[in-house]
């Protein structure tokens, strides 16, 4: 079964979308069986692509839109929601 | 003077200025980690489908080198930069992204360049995406980016990967940006000092230089550009200043300052280990703050009566899920225990609810600083702060633990707090769980609610310790972090001084002691002024712990409170400050030296 699914987080931790950040997002998208999109303001990047994710330049505060598809969809979407309500597991 | 010999006079005596990061002077020759030791690469255009595949093959190739290089070099940090290994990971993420790899694979086959260029082309593609980001912060790890490429370029070309192992003579390392990782690779007895042109006082560089007791400057702009490889530098790390090829006259100069800041840090350092008497024989414990166990050992070096702030968040806050009790506990057990039969004070959870991601209703708000943090939000969260206690609690066998309880405000805390501190020790006790029954429990005082209400709860602790960084934000309504007020952030306020009195005069009252744990505690011009307004321990960063306690054996406590005295008569902040500089320049002209730079580099 294949599924289609969004959501929109809000990036919470104090350096934004930074290296470390990136990497954690990189690293887990490439566990699933899922194509996962983050977009911020219209721009696109591949949720497995660590230099895409930095390219957003996503600072602390803005809004990112998760989509995901494929069989896994539904766990990546929520492991990926997971990471940014944790703020990454950083201080601040 | 004709203009020739302007000329050569030119070029000596280049003074450059940035942040002091980690004290000390050293003179030496420049090693510059920067563009114009890159690897230089040529544009080769491909005439055969043999000659594409043949670079497909090398760069993938070069590229699998490369992920060996950089696993290699992650096997072989030490424990000390573990925690950074982050880096490397991100890198070996960085070679395989699609953006590098698969692009330049494409570049190969579709443009018919050779590896180095398409490799080139790519990177330079990166940039272009990284060049549209306003975050400077996310901006600047396009540096990331060129140091990967920079790897596989070194493979591709033949060359050897870079290597400070080998540093035939002592160095001055000079650098856009210094990673933990950079330095693991070098031979720390040939470099002699870092320059960085990013960085702040709290950078890895800053960091890494202290704990190697060489001197830094950080956030020094264009260094790479303004120095070159081999240049005589004397580097300043007290005043963040560098020198580029200075003359005889300058050379000589700092050889003088060099060896005046060695000197006094050499005597300054002999008060480490010896008690902090006052000469009419008053004793003050001098302690160290910490953050992580690890900085139990520089705590020791700088001689440390105890631990006077252990600050808890770091193992909520490093991984995703809460800490256990037994994680917990073994390491206030293993802190206890180096430090032992030194106190070691730890401060229960500082911390808001929004840093938890179990607990997101809590959102931040406006203003943090006075949010659900703490106390607060441990009296909210009772199973959070419960699993804290019963772990500190456990390890006060293990050593002289002493707890602490942030951000009081008023007596409903501290009965709430001990209440459930109370329902513990009978739950340990059921469970046949040792622990010290007499494990003293103290308020942190940074609330000026507290302050006006000292007397009253000096009655149910055992101790006060003053947090001055939060006091005076709240005392004078200044937000440190805002340029336009920061400047009116004073601990010499007058407001602050009589503060500091009234706990310490309600402490004593009440027959128990006044720490104050602030970074007030650890600047050393304001060491007799709060000696004598009767403060009975100072906890401080441990670099500073030297010099408070140089500064304490040669005061008298007799001296000390009539200089408070004299302190609390002015109405003034400027009135304050114009007195305790004045006073301190004529008796303790050492702290004007070297030593608030000393204390303060670390700061």
């Amino acid at each position: 079964m294949t599924e289609n699914l969004e959501t929109r987080l809000p990036v919470l931790n104090r350096l934004g979308l930074h290296a470390r950040a990136a990497a954690k997002i990189a690293l887990l998208a490439s566990r699933f069986q899922a194509d996962i999109i983050l977009e911020r303001d219209g721009v696109q990047a591949d949720a497995r692509s660590i230099l895409d994710i930095l390219g957003l330049g996503c600072p602390q505060g803005v809004e990112v839109r998760v989509r995901a598809q494929g069989p896994e969809a539904e766990q990546a979407v929520e492991a990926i929601a997971d990471l940014f309500w944790r703020h990454f597991g950083e201080q601040g | 003077m004709t203009p020739l010999a302007v000329r050569e006079v030119w070029p000596h005596n280049k003074v450059l200025k940035g942040i002091p990061a980690s004290p000390g002077i050293v003179i030496g020759p420049a090693y510059v980690l920067g563009e114009r030791n890159k690897v230089r690469i040529t544009h080769n255009y491909l005439d055969s489908r043999d000659e594409v595949e043949v670079e497909i093959h090398r760069f993938r190739d070069a590229v699998a080198h490369t992920r060996k290089e950089i696993a290699d070099i992650k096997h072989s940090i030490t424990d000390e930069f573990q925690e950074h290994a982050y880096i490397l990971d991100t890198h070996l993420l960085i070679l395989q992204d699609k953006l590098l790899y698969d692009e330049t694979i494409r570049l190969i086959q579709e443009e018919h360049i050779n590896a180095e260029w398409a490799l080139k082309e790519a990177v330079k593609k990166a940039q272009a995406l990284f060049n549209r980001i306003a975050d400077p912060y996310i901006k600047s790890r396009i540096q990331d980016v060129g140091d990967v490429s920079e790897r596989v370029l070194r493979r591709l070309t033949g060359g050897s990967p870079l290597n400070l192992r080998n540093l035939a003579e002592p160095v001055i390392i000079v650098a856009v940006d210094l990673s933990p990782v950079d330095t693991t690779q070098m031979s720390t007895d040939q470099v002699k000092g870092f320059i960085t042109e990013t960085g702040g006082k709290t950078s890895h560089t800053a960091i890494m230089a202290q704990s190697m007791e060489i001197p830094a400057v950080v956030a020094l702009e264009k260094a790479t550009l303004e120095i070159d490889n081999g240049d005589t530098l004397i580097l300043d790390g007290l005043n963040g200043t560098v020198v580029i090829n200075p003359d005889a006259n300058m050379l000589d100069i700092y050889r003088q300052r060099k060896k005046k800041f060695e000197d006094f840090k050499h005597d300054v350092g002999k008060c480490s280990f010896l008690p902090a008497i006052t000469l009419d024989e008053h004793q003050t414990q001098v302690l160290a703050n910490i953050e992580f166990q690890e900085e139990v050992g520089l705590a020791l070096d700088y001689g440390a009566d105890g631990i006077g702030l252990y600050r808890t968040e770091f193992l909520y806050l490093r991984q995703q899920q809460l800490p256990t009790e037994e994680e917990l506990f073994e390491d206030y057990k293993t802190v206890a225990g180096m430090m032992a039969p030194r106190r070691v004070t730890i401060r229960t959870l500082d911390i808001g609810g929004d840093k938890f991601a179990s607990h997101l209703e809590y959102a931040p708000g406006i203003n943090p600083a006075m949010g659900l943090r703490a106390i607060r939000f441990c009296l909210k969260e009772h199973s959070i702060f419960r699993t804290q206690l019963r772990a500190i609690l456990r390890a006060s066998l293990y050593g002289q633990v002493r707890l602490m309880f942030p951000l009081i405000s008023g007596m409903q805390e501290v009965v709430a707090a001990r209440r459930i501190l109370e329902e513990i020790k009978g739950e340990l006790h059921r469970e046949g769980h040792g622990f010290d029954p007499a494990m003293p429990v103290g308020l942190m005082i940074e609330v000026p609610s507290a302050v006006m209400l000292a007397d009253l709860l000096a009655r149910e602790a055992d101790f006060f310790s003053i947090g001055t960084n939060d006091l005076i934000q709240y005392a004078l309504a200044i937000d440190r972090g805002n340029k336009y007020v920061a400047s009116m952030y004073q601990p010499l306020h007058p407001a602050v001084l009589r503060m500091i009195k009234q706990v310490v005069d309600g402490g004593h009252a009440a027959g128990i002691s006044v720490a104050v744990c602030g970074e007030m505690a650890g600047d050393p011009l304001y060491t007799p002024i709060l000696l004598g307004l009767g403060v009975d321990e100072l906890s401080m960063n441990a670099l500073a712990i030297p010099v408070v306690k140089r500064i304490v054996r040669h005061a008298s406590m007799e001296e000390a409170q009539e200089f408070a005295r004299q302190a609390l008569q002015h109405g003034s902040v400027e009135e304050v400050n114009a007195y305790v500089t004045g006073v301190m320049a004529k008796r303790f002209p050492e702290v004007f030296i070297f030593g608030r730079e000393l204390a303060s580099a670390a700061a």
